[in-house]
């Protein structure tokens, strides 16, 4: 029975999405709509039915960069909301570097590419690292006024010097294509960097639970006074938390340019790195989880879609939800499970029985 | 490009726009003045803005007067209040997570409520919005009379509503109490005070205030609600409050000073059009990423500034 109630608490983010999906179900519902059937339109077209599977990987390659972003940098204690900016920085750098940087052999300058959009973001999020390690300037206020001053930067450079001669609309010219990343799923966009991303998932939680520096980062998140003191550079260990938070979502922006849109696009990212917030809260901070948080959170937002063609929904409800999932999720970070409390409860659930069977012998 | 200084008709016009563009980062500013002095960060002012936005159109699209599109408006942003001060005073969830949460929830709610109010978009909606009116002589005043006394109601309210909050803060056992709370939440509790009503209390009104920053987007300045209006205000008020040093008269005055880089950003737009406009439209950002580097360090937070508030013996 005490495992019972143990497990009912470890899994508490799936009873906070159930809540989410309940609370979202009676707003359907109130917009007129039934929400079992909008609940099954939405998922099929998001897991079951090919191509939209394919739409919801297709999503999910950059928010599980995204969420990665943020939980990397979280484990030394550093709020990084900056991954939007760091997404567009990314892209930006290797756009740039895929567009201008000519006579290199076709791996070179693949890897270059993806190096380039790495070290975009990482040195975009090792300005509030070094401004919170250094000054003690609140990283969660910097981050986000940056990704203001990026997405107009982004925008700048499609716009001028980087814009497509008579583009209608604010892009780059295409990017060569020995640089696009190849398909995976025939007939869908689906591309390699899904694959990526599950990989960095695997490494990052590997590197994050058994590796000294993983150790060194929880270190310093949960007690930086310790950390010290046991010889770790605490600003040094933030600052690289940081900036390999920051390369990551650079590499988010990196694989949305050569893996789906082949160019550099005017306010290209519909928020990926917001969205890598609430999956990273989903999983629990966990990359070994993350890939199945951030499954559900796309296939939330690609059957979204398919939800407002065939009943005319507002796919917008999906936003409404993903906020009722991230506030639920946060709520249930609170409920810890306090084993000796339940115990205490048992037992006194069992013990009258006792006692009643006791004086009935009596 | 700066001759329009000497422009007096000009010069009143870029005042007026300053100092409009500067209330709703002032009511936001205040609101979190409150709550951090208080002891809880307000990362969630940016989504009691975008609640208070849309509050504001709601109640006046549906009463048919701005007045109405106030209470929604303090409804709205004091429910983002209520759920802010649920996870972090009550259930002790860290308070960036939830400020976070909160900003997604809102975002996500105005968006989905604002299609289903406002269907036909934003011709739709036709927001009945305060008028200005001038307030006798002091609106004669040369070139700052137009700017400062030629207003709405909301824009004066900032204006009493700062100095009366500094001196509750500062001149009354209230103020007293929640500065004590914010410093040392125990010695607080041992003086007889409930840290976690007071602090409950204050993170909605502080939530609220910021809604009336949103309000006075909708009603005063552009009446009509669209998807994530409120743009990082809410967050420009939390670099403002720290320039402000937590107090509201310092915030009010940060406010200004952000909401003058916003009107001499939106001027150079229109004067230099070889410029651009991207580099225009980041100036308020950077200017308050720039203002909280020169700022850091000089000023000290309050002491319990983010640490929950736990009763021992219980």
């Amino acid at each position: 029975m005490i495992k019972l109630i143990e497990f009912a608490f470890r899994v508490r983010t799936i009873w906070a999405v159930l809540m989410a999906l309940f609370v979202g179900g009676i707003m359907i519902a109130a917009a007129g709509h039934n929400p079992i059937t909008a609940y099954g339109v939405l998922f099929h077209g998001a897991f079951i039915d090919y191509y939209g599977l394919g739409a919801t990987l297709v999503k999910m390659s950059p928010i599980l960069l995204a969420g990665l972003a943020v939980i990397i940098p979280l484990r030394a204690g550093l709020f990084n909301i900056g991954g939007e900016g760091q997404i567009y920085i990314g892209a930006l750098c290797s756009t740039a570097v895929a567009l201008y940087v000519t006579g290199l052999p076709d791996f070179a300058h693949f890897g270059l590419v993806i190096v380039a959009g790495c070290v975009g973001g990482g040195l975009w999020a090792l300005i509030p690292a070094i401004l919170r390690a250094y000054r003690g300037i609140n990283e969660v206020i910097v981050t986000i006024l940056m990704n203001y001053v990026a997405i107009n930067l982004v925008s700048y450079f499609v716009s001028g010097p980087m814009m497509q001669p008579d583009a209608p609309y604010p892009y780059s010219p295409e990017i060569d294509d020995h640089l696009f990343l190849s398909w995976i799923m025939p007939g869908t966009d689906v591309h390699t960097g899904i694959i990526m991303g599950l990989l960095l998932s695997f490494t990052f939680w590997f590197i994050l639970k058994y590796s000294s520096v993983g150790f060194g980062w929880s270190t310093v998140g949960h007690n930086p006074v310790a950390a010290k003191y046991a010889g770790i550079n605490v600003k040094k260990q933030m600052l690289i938390a940081m900036f390999v938070g920051g390369a990551v979502a650079g590499l988010a922006g990196t694989i949305e340019v050569i893996g789906l849109k082949y160019r550099l696009f005017h306010l290209f990212s519909p928020g990926y790195g917001y969205d890598g917030i609430v999956v990273a809260f989903l999983a629990s901070l966990n990359p070994i989880l993350l890939p199945f948080a951030t499954l559900f959170l796309s296939g939330l937002k690609a059957g979204a879609n398919v939800m407002q063609r065939a009943i005319g929904l507002e796919s917008t409800i999906i936003e409404a939800i993903q906020g009722l999932v991230i506030i639920f999720t946060a709520a249930s970070l609170a409920l810890k499970f306090d084993k000796p409390f339940w115990e205490r409860f048992l037992d006194r659930r069992q013990k009258p029985n006792k006692d009643t069977v006791g004086t009935k012998n009596v | 490009m700066f001759d329009f200084l000497l422009n007096i008709s000009q010069l009143t016009d870029f005042l007026g726009t300053g100092f409009r563009l500067s209330i709703p980062i002032a009511f936001a500013a205040l609101g979190g003045v409150l709550s951090e002095r208080a002891g809880v960060y307000n990362i969630g002012l940016e989504g009691s803005v975008l609640s208070g936005a849309f509050g504001g159109a709601v109640g006046a699209a549906v009463t048919g007067t701005p007045w109405g599109g106030i209470v929604f408006a303090l409804l709205f942003a004091g429910m983002a209040g209520v759920v802010l001060a649920g996870l972090t005073v009550l259930m002790r969830v860290n308070q960036i997570v939830a400020g976070i949460a909160i900003n997604i929830l809102m975002l996500g709610f105005t968006s989905y409520f604002a299609r289903v109010f406002f269907p036909g978009g934003a011709a739709s909606q036709n927001i009945v919005g305060f008028q200005t009116f001038e307030i006798p002589l002091l609106s004669k005043i040369p070139i700052i009379g137009q700017p400062l006394f030629h207003q709405d109601t909301l824009f004066y309210s900032i204006y009493l509503l700062a100095p009366l909050a500094w001196w509750i803060m500062y001149r009354t056992p209230w103020g007293l109490q929640i500065r004590a709370i914010g410093e040392y939440p125990r010695a607080a509790d041992t003086a007889g005070i409930n840290v976690l009503k007071t602090r409950f209390i204050v993170v909605v009104i502080s939530c609220a205030l910021a809604g009336l920053g949103g309000a006075y987007i909708v009603l005063s300045q552009v009446f009509v609600f669209t998807e994530n209006m409120s743009a990082g205000k809410g967050f420009v008020a939390l670099a403002a409050l720290i320039l402000g040093r937590w107090n509201p008269i310092g915030a009010l005055m940060a406010a200004v000073f952000f909401g003058f880089a916003d009107a001499l950003q939106l001027r150079m737009q229109f004067t230099s059009p070889e410029v651009p406009y991207q580099f225009f439209a980041m100036l308020p950002y950077v200017a308050s990423i720039l203002a909280l580097i020169v700022f850091a360090g000089k000023v000290k937070p309050p002491a319990a500034l983010g640490i929950d508030f736990i009763r021992s013996g219980k």
